[in-house]
């Protein structure tokens, strides 16, 4: 290798008279963060909807489910931002079309709306399968007790079945944030970007992304601890096991 | 005591004997030798330095000053089976697969500052470019006042950008300055109007003018924001390597050959849309050619 390691280079002054590389890659730390939480809660309201929709016993509700899950699951992510981007305005009227253009933030707010439709695609599907891997005894216990279905959903099925989803929920948590690097490609400067933009400024490549690496690295050590925390919190005593009891051939 | 005189001098006639007929090869001369290949590094999409034409092969003007540094490896190894191995390099990956030795030298459009020479050494400048603004022949925006209170756009990463963002900060302009990810989307913006203008080397302006749907829809200023001069980089610390590279293409200028090299370049049609950039060579350029420099120091070039 040779190569010119020089890690004091985070002190030293970025391009653009905004502070040193350190704050540049806090930055876009931050954008990271904002990108990757406001699409996840977008996600997860979009998500959980959708994937109770496809297991009530309207037919045509599951269809309309089930086409938007495929249609924001089945397109690679960087397509479909490219799509939202440059694309869907110019379908727009006019005017609306200029306004959003002009925007200035729009490529902030664009990268939220891409990656929500994106991960609550993902969601819902998490959402079905918790949904379904319950035994179909719960929603008759529901009715057979008097709930309407709306009650037993909300109820009886929503409550099992959200903690039953907590770890791969989890993994799409992380995967959020990590897709927000995505986001780079239409001009938001976040974590990736400002890395990219570190090495091509000072060509210290490997300081550069090894930073990104541990802040990254950093992020997805808190959600775990977070999602970990979440699910003890709610952990209800016995249910768990109802579901192991089950594989064992109740 | 004579003997051992004798075995001394042995020694050093051997020694300077060595050093006449057949240097001790060292660094990317010996690894080139050692290989029988060469890699070079190109872009794929850096037109007219360093891109790919119809059938992927790797083309442009850096490549074929490249190849004449290719030519002079050979006649100096004596090796004239040379294999010439090409690695494709993005922005991201050309640093570490130079520091690493998969490539020997990256031809493509890569701007030589003082910064970026603390991690590699760039051989003799072979183009001159300048940072100016293309808006809509419409707007006809000339200076960089003109954008105030406006958008403008520059490729996250380039050196246009830190440039203008900085003269933003310091002349306190009030532009709204955007970064987008390469130069085909930063074109993209000015043309859907999400952009009043796009601050970039002026080739690559030019360039992605001449491929536009409607190249009189453009205007590119006269107002030059800085220099950029361009290189082909090598390993850092191989003197000797730098030393062969430096030679062929000081050879290139000096002997003349550059025109015939630019002119098929700039001011001919060129694969693949056989559009012509038609862009005389500028007066930098010139001094280059006359007094090949490698210095990162734009004021050197005025």
């Amino acid at each position: 290798m040779n190569y010119n390691w020089n890690w004091g280079i985070f002190w030293q002054a970025a391009p653009g008279g905004q502070g040193t590389y350190a704050q540049a890659l806090l930055s876009g730390l931050m954008f990271t963060l904002a990108v990757g939480l406001l699409a996840w809660i977008m996600a997860l309201i979009l998500g959980s909807i959708v994937g109770t929709v496809r297991t009530t016993p309207s037919k045509w509700a599951v269809r309309i489910g089930n086409g938007y899950v495929e249609l924001f699951r089945n397109i690679p992510l960087l397509v479909q931002m490219y799509m939202w981007y440059f694309v869907i305005p110019e379908f727009l009227p006019g005017p609306i079309g200029s306004y959003i253009k002009s925007m200035p933030n729009e490529p902030f707010v664009t990268a939220v709306i891409c990656l929500g439709f994106f991960t609550s695609a993902r969601v819902a599907e998490q959402v079905r399968a918790g949904i379904n891997s319950l035994p179909r005894g719960q929603s008759m216990a529901g009715t057979a007790m008097g709930l309407t279905p709306t009650q037993t959903y909300m109820k009886v099925i929503l409550p099992q079945a959200f903690r039953i989803i907590i770890p791969p929920m989890t993994s799409e948590f992380l995967n959020v944030i990590k897709n927000s690097s995505v986001a780079l490609y239409i001009g938001v400067m976040e974590l990736t970007a400002q890395a990219r933009s570190m090495q091509e400024f000072s060509f210290q490549v490997f300081e550069a992304f090894s930073a990104a690496t541990l802040l990254y690295v950093a992020i997805n050590v808190i959600v775990l601890n977070l999602m970990r925390f979440i699910e003890n919190r709610t952990r209800v005593p016995g249910l768990i096991a109802v579901g192991g009891a089950k594989i064992a051939g109740h | 005591m004579k003997s051992f005189d004798r075995i001394v001098l042995a020694l050093l006639t051997l020694g300077i004997a060595a050093g006449v007929s057949g240097q001790e090869l060292t660094g990317t001369l010996k690894k080139i030798k050692d290989t029988g290949t060469i890699t070079i590094g190109y872009r794929d999409a850096s037109i007219p330095f360093s891109y790919l034409d119809d059938s992927q092969k790797p083309i442009g003007y850096s490549m074929d000053l490249c190849y004449k540094i290719v030519d002079a490896v050979k006649a100096q190894l004596k090796l004239p089976d040379l294999k010439v191995a090409l690695q494709p390099v993005t922005s991201a990956t050309r640093i570490p697969l130079i520091a690493n030795g998969t490539v020997d030298m990256e031809c493509g459009s890569t701007t030589n500052n003082l910064e970026r020479q603390q991690q590699v050494s760039f051989v003799v400048t072979t183009f001159v470019t300048a940072n100016r603004l293309m808006s809509k022949a419409k707007n006809k925006i000339v200076n960089l006042e003109d954008l105030k209170g406006k958008t403008l756009v520059s490729t996250s990463g380039t050196s246009n950008l830190k440039q203008v963002t900085e003269l933003n900060g310091t002349k306190n302009l009030g532009i709204n300055i955007v970064a987008a990810s390469d130069h085909p989307a930063a074109f993209q913006m000015v043309e859907s109007d999400r952009a009043a203008a796009f601050a970039m080397d002026d080739i690559l302006l030019y360039s992605l003018v001449a491929q536009s749907k409607n190249p009189a829809d453009y205007y590119i200023s006269t107002v030059q924001l800085s220099t950029e001069p361009y290189g082909i980089i090598v390993r850092k610390g191989d003197p000797d390597f730098k030393k062969v590279a430096d030679g062929a293409i000081t050879a290139v200028m000096k002997s003349g050959e550059i025109n015939k090299i630019y002119a098929k370049w700039f001011l001919s049609p060129i694969p693949p849309k056989n559009g012509n950039l038609n862009v005389p060579m500028s007066d930098a350029l010139k001094k280059v050619v006359a007094n090949p420099t490698d210095s990162g120091d734009p004021a050197s070039y005025k």
